[in-house]
């Protein structure tokens, strides 16, 4: 592949479509300034400030681009609430549609066969598979992210925070936890 | 199509297996595979319902055996020789034989920030009111187009309730021929698990899809 790829960029800056310094570029945002890291300011900024909350889980779009974030596989964000009562965990079947701006690229769990086909039939089985097992009772809703909608999990804080800064609060906010297949870590865990 | 991406539900792919502190990219091939996709989608005037259907068609076995990269990979070339942009023969060769065809712009380093910043926006200036509201029983039709859909297998025929309304979007089925934009209204249809997957269904879990107006029907 290597060579393949090599080739064809040979090509199409030969030809003049594309800059290779463009492409270093694009790489470099990717590797370093857009990631998870976002999404957890975001979860964080949630879980102190209570306008702020209100805010991203009436249209998280704006709420999120407050912070910064916005763009390419960003541009409609819809956050979901995961409560006592209800646990939201989201999905590509299709491909591998993520919320680029706050989740950075996705991981290959995320667009693989076994997570594509069976995070819809069989959410609590994918679940306990993360090492998640939620009290029979929580509804799973899965979400499905089959149009330019791109879904966000704000997890629920966790227990033991309280008078906790939003930066440290951030450090609790795993990826896992805002595609829905993880939970935040606990202080317990953050201490170790 | 009813192609190999379409895999909700499937069975026998075995245990989803998270990578402990993933790398973003695994090889520089893959590096330089995403950016030289993300770059050409300017001289290239393809639209992402486009790019989505240059990767899903291809045969099942080939699609279940490459990675996703390779995948990509594969739809870039395709694209970039359906529009003579490059030949088979340059490829081969490595090297430019032919003189470029014009494009009409190309992603320069100082607008690559710019660029992803905007993104590209599907929500629409709405030109007419949507047929259903939160609340409504609606069913996914049957269908199986042979070309580009958004609309699971696993959903058609079964019955939801719409939860939301999400706006005035882009219709990929029509966007992805070529045939433009075509906006239709968009909504979030939640199933229950047992109208989804029967007995096997977990009747405590749900699966919402978003589904364009022409997918459904009242129910």
């Amino acid at each position: 592949m290597q060579l393949r790829v090599r080739a064809l960029e040979t090509v199409l800056t030969e030809k003049g479509y594309v800059d290779p310094a463009a492409l270093d570029l694009l790489i470099e945002t990717y590797e370093t300034k857009i990631g998870p890291r976002n999404g957890a300011r975001v979860v964080a900024r949630a879980w102190v400030d209570a306008d702020y909350r209100a805010r991203l889980f009436k249209d998280a779009t704006p709420a999120i681009a407050e912070l910064g974030y916005a763009g390419r596989q960003g541009e409609h964000i819809v956050a979901l609430e995961n409560t006592p009562e209800v646990h939201n965990m989201v999905v590509c079947t299709l491909c591998s549609c993520y919320p680029w701006p706050v989740l950075g690229l996705p991981p290959v769990w995320y667009k693989s066969a076994p997570y594509r086909s069976r995070a819809v039939a069989d959410p609590r089985g994918v679940l306990a598979e993360f090492g998640v097992t939620l009290p029979p009772e929580t509804e799973i809703r899965v979400w499905d992210s089959t149009s330019e909608i791109r879904y966000l999990v704000v997890p629920m804080r966790p227990a033991g925070t309280e008078g906790w800064s939003e930066e440290k609060l951030a450090e609790l906010v795993t990826r896992d936890s805002m595609i829905g297949t993880g939970l935040p870590k606990s202080p317990a865990d953050l201490a170790k | 199509m009813n192609g190999a991406h379409d895999l909700g539900g499937m069975h026998g792919f075995g245990r989803v297996e998270p990578e402990p502190d993933e790398p973003v990219f695994h090889a520089d091939w893959e590096k330089r595979a995403f950016a030289l996709t993300l770059a050409m989608a300017l001289p290239g005037q393809w639209n992402i319902d486009m790019s989505r259907f240059a990767r899903e068609n291809r045969p099942p076995g080939e699609y279940l055996s490459m990675s996703y990269y390779q995948i990509w990979f594969a739809a870039l070339e395709r694209m970039l020789k359906e529009r003579g942009l490059v030949s088979d023969e340059e490829i081969a060769a490595g090297h430019s034989l032919y003189p470029p065809k014009p494009v009409a712009r190309i992603l320069s380093p100082a607008d690559v920030a710019k660029v992803l910043y905007r993104g590209g926006p599907t929500e629409r200036e709405p030109r007419t009111t949507p047929a259903f509201k939160p609340g409504d029983r609606v069913r996914a039709k049957v269908m199986n187009p042979p070309t580009h859909t958004r609309l699971p297998r696993y959903a058609r025929g079964r019955v939801g309730i719409v939860a939301r309304v999400i706006g005035f979007h882009v219709f990929p089925d029509s966007n992805a021929i070529g045939a433009g934009e075509d906006p239709q209204w968009l909504y979030a249809v939640r199933f229950d698990g047992r109208e989804l997957w029967g007995p096997q269904g977990d009747p405590r879990s749900s699966v919402s899809i978003d589904a364009w107006e022409p997918y459904l029907e009242p129910a």
